[in-house]
């Protein structure tokens, strides 16, 4: 029961925030400054995937029972990357090599955000689109009922399954690659100290640029998962920059191991606080005391205020997030 | 005199421009730019007032707007007493004890400071209060929502005039302005950014949700007017008389009486119109030049000279003896008081209080565009912002649709791409103000007008 509308929806939204939280907290550590772009550079290489997804469709290449979104991701990325590439080429790098104050920084992601978010409109427009195609369903309720002989039904969507699988890959393939390889070594010294990092000849421009890279993997893929379970619209992937903030920072931003836990810790909380236990103490609680209105802590009105006030307390209480990031 | 020259040629270029779209478009569209404009213009010197004065980052704008807004809607709508009387009282105790739970988690806090189980014992509390409080309020919301959901369904207001309510939508501002300084003014900057910015978006949830208190999504039309209403000048012989004797020319060349009689109505209609917005623009315009004074004054003052020394070294003006986090607490109220008179203003320009309209995008990031590129530090320069980029914010949908005509002159009309570039006019706002603001950041940083400290020499 528990498991079917809190737990799964959870577990899949928290890995959709979690990718965007390291996004968030990568950009941080190595390039020092809070990117407000977050939710349009995901909706961009999200539009990509779209346009792709699109075209292949009406090339008739597909994959079977997975969504063609996967084969268009590969093509996304690419594409995101250049983009991102570009970007810092032209506005960031400026910024970097003057040695501004990250305040400054931030306040040109803002514009950077403006300009994405006119391209992403100007392409594809702002409505809703939804471009998951293949099988919808992994166990449906039913089957999940004759197979346990439970009175509850389990119902696991494809697109759940796929998030959790691609999220699994992506995230254990960048803490490899962040804790294996020399260059992830070397990204990780000078996100902690840049100038002993300099001295010990790290090329500080390749740094950037695998950062960008990574970034570039990260938005897409959140993007495009966030997509192919609920729908593509540009203002909604703008709003979901919000609590990616939240959970980046409530792990620790610049600690990708924080950020990853991060976006779970928010997506249960909103889950949690926001869900009806009605039908949860039916079970457990005996007939007389059975409750006659939805019991909820608080309605799913303010799901978005949930995250945002545990990140209100973890600000207060402990600053550097849950799990230990950068000193602020 | 030179001094000013480049400010004064700015505002005449301004208002040049504003002149130009009275002239194409219409006078009446000429002046609700113009009221927008002094609107923002308000905004951007609450945002310059914290931003460049005191050097604090505040992306919450949004929710002082709101709160700004919602305090016109409480003040000046007439009560509702069949709500009052069906849910008053329920409210009424959930509102005590939520101020009981506030102070009770405090008193845990300070009593039990090294106890192992506090925190258990705060968590434990907070449910056990916010499920007590929704049992009490739960029916009072009910009861008030049912009062004739399509028209009222909420508490209403006191009934007092309008103008009065932006007081005390500044007041608001500042009491949230209080909290939220308390909560996150320690934070470094762009910590600060997020943190105001998701504050500013619960508390904009709440007032979209509680529909008992202003009628949340259902939003409020109908709100009083500090102006009087074009329907009561169409009938008023006096206003009727100063249209024809402006018209007069015109009006003497039609020759048949009844043409004339529809000529002098049509004029009317649109002249009424214009006089309430030109009525709006001068309580506007006062408005913003009583702020402009004080503004200035304060930055002229020993005390704008601590609040630059804060900005520009913390470190030292603190070991000057200057309490940094009080005055930071002190500007960061002011700022967000006088944001808070802006929303009100604006709620009463627009006559309606539409909560689902709070959207960071429009109330957060273009004020601070508009700080940026008209000059931090600079009442004028921010002022100039807020004009420059509201102009632009209006009129890029008209100028790009102008500019994809003139380039697409050659293509035929059902060429799909020139189609969906005329679709996506609208969209162009977005490029032309990230773009102005990349331009501007990189070889302006100081914006349109910078920021000019006078010395006098001794």
């Amino acid at each position: 029961m528990l498991l079917n509308y809190t737990v799964i929806p959870a577990i899949t939204y928290g890995s959709q925030l979690a990718l965007g939280a390291i996004f968030v907290t990568l950009i941080y550590g190595v390039l020092r400054f809070a990117n407000f772009a977050t939710g349009d550079m995901m909706s961009f290489g999200t539009m990509f995937a779209v346009l792709l997804t699109y075209y292949f469709q009406s090339i008739g290449v597909g994959l079977g029972f997975l969504p063609t979104a996967l084969l268009t991701l590969p093509l996304a990325i690419l594409a995101m990357i250049f983009y991102m590439l570009f970007i810092d080429k032209f506005v960031f790098k400026y910024y970097r090599e003057s040695k501004s104050a990250p305040v400054q920084l931030a306040m040109v992601s803002v514009g950077v955000m403006f300009v994405t978010q006119a391209i992403i409109r100007i392409i594809i427009g702002p409505f809703d689109r939804r471009f998951m195609d293949g099988e919808k369903f992994i166990l449906k309720a039913s089957e999940f009922k004759a197979i346990t002989g439970l009175s509850e039904g389990l119902t696991i969507k494809s697109t759940q399954a796929i998030t959790l699988v691609v999220t699994i890959i992506l995230v254990s393939l960048l803490f490899w690659f962040l804790n294996k390889t020399k260059t992830g070594t070397s990204m990780r010294a000078y996100s902690d100290n840049e100038d002993l990092a300099l001295l010990s000849g790290i090329d500080p421009k390749r740094v950037v640029m695998i950062t960008w890279i990574i970034a570039g993997f990260l938005a897409t893929v959140g993007g495009v998962l966030y997509g192919l379970d609920k729908s593509y619209k540009p203002f909604v992937y703008f709003n979901n920059m919000l609590p990616i903030f939240a959970a980046a920072i409530v792990g620790g931003i610049g600690n990708p191991y924080g950020a990853f836990l991060g976006g779970y810790v928010i997506a249960f909380a909103e889950i949690l606080v926001t869900y009806a236990y009605k039908k949860f103490f039916t079970y457990l609680l005996p007939e007389f005391l059975e409750p006659d209105s939805l019991i909820q802590l608080l309605s799913t009105d303010y799901k978005f205020a949930v995250s945002f006030s545990i990140l209100v307390i973890v600000l207060l209480f402990r600053p550097s997030g849950i799990f230990e990031g950068k000193k602020i | 005199m030179r001094k000013y020259s480049n400010i004064i040629a700015a505002y005449s270029i301004m208002l040049f421009l504003i002149i130009m779209v009275g002239v194409f478009q219409s006078w009446s569209i000429a002046l609700s730019i113009l009221n927008y404009c002094l609107i923002s213009a308000v905004m951007t010197m609450g945002a310059n007032i914290q931003w460049g004065y005191a050097g604090l980052i505040n992306f919450g704008i949004m929710g002082y707007t709101a709160l700004g807004g919602l305090a016109v809607v409480l003040v000046s709508v007439a009560p509702v007493p069949e709500a009052w009387s069906a849910g008053g009282l329920n409210i009424l105790a959930s509102l005590v004890m939520i101020i009981g739970l506030v102070f009770g988690v405090k008193f845990i806090f300070k009593k039990f400071k090294n106890h192992k189980y506090r925190n258990y014992l705060i968590t434990f509390s907070i449910v056990i209060g916010i499920i007590l409080i929704r049992l009490v309020a739960f029916p009072g919301i009910e009861a008030i929502e049912s009062v004739d959901p399509a028209k009222t369904g909420f508490l209403g207001g006191l009934g007092m005039p309008v103008l009065f309510s932006w007081i005390v939508g500044a007041i608001f501002a500042a009491g949230l302005a209080f909290v939220v300084g308390k909560i996150a003014l320690g934070l470094r900057a762009d910590y600060l950014a997020i943190a105001t910015l998701l504050i500013a978006e619960i508390v904009v949830s709440i007032i979209k949700h509680e529909d008992w208190l202003a009628r949340g999504v259902k939003n409020v039309i109908g709100l009083k007017r500090p102006v009087p209403y074009e329907i009561d000048l169409q009938n008023s012989p006096w206003f009727i008389n100063l249209v024809e004797k402006l018209h007069q020319g015109k009006l003497n060349l039609l020759s048949s009486v009844s043409d004339k009689k529809d000529m002098l109505n049509q004029l009317v209609i649109d002249a009424s119109s214009v006089y309430v917005k030109l009525c709006v623009t001068g309580l506007f315009l006062t408005v913003v030049i009583i702020l402009l004074i004080l503004t200035q004054k304060a930055l002229y003052s020993p005390w704008g000279r601590k609040m630059r020394a804060i900005r520009d070294n913390e470190e030292a003006a603190g070991a000057m003896g200057k309490n940094v986090v009080k005055e930071h607490l002190l500007i960061f109220i002011l700022g967000s008081a006088i944001v808070g008179l802006a929303g009100a203003m604006m709620v009463t320009n627009d006559g309606l209080f539409t909560p689902g309209s709070y959207r960071p995008m429009r109330y957060t990031f273009v004020i601070w565009v508009m700080v940026i590129v008209g000059g931090t530090g600079n009442n004028f320069g921010a002022i100039l912002g807020g004009f420059v980029v509201w102009f632009l914010w209006v009129e890029a949908g008209p100028i790009a649709l102008f500019l994809i005509n003139f380039f697409t002159t050659h293509l035929d009309e059902t060429n799909t791409l020139k189609v969906h570039l005329i679709e996506s006019a609208p969209y162009f706002r977005f490029l032309m103000i990230g773009v102005g603001l990349l331009v501007i950041m990189r070889y302006r940083p100081k914006g349109l007008i910078p920021e000019k400290i006078n010395v006098k020499k001794i």
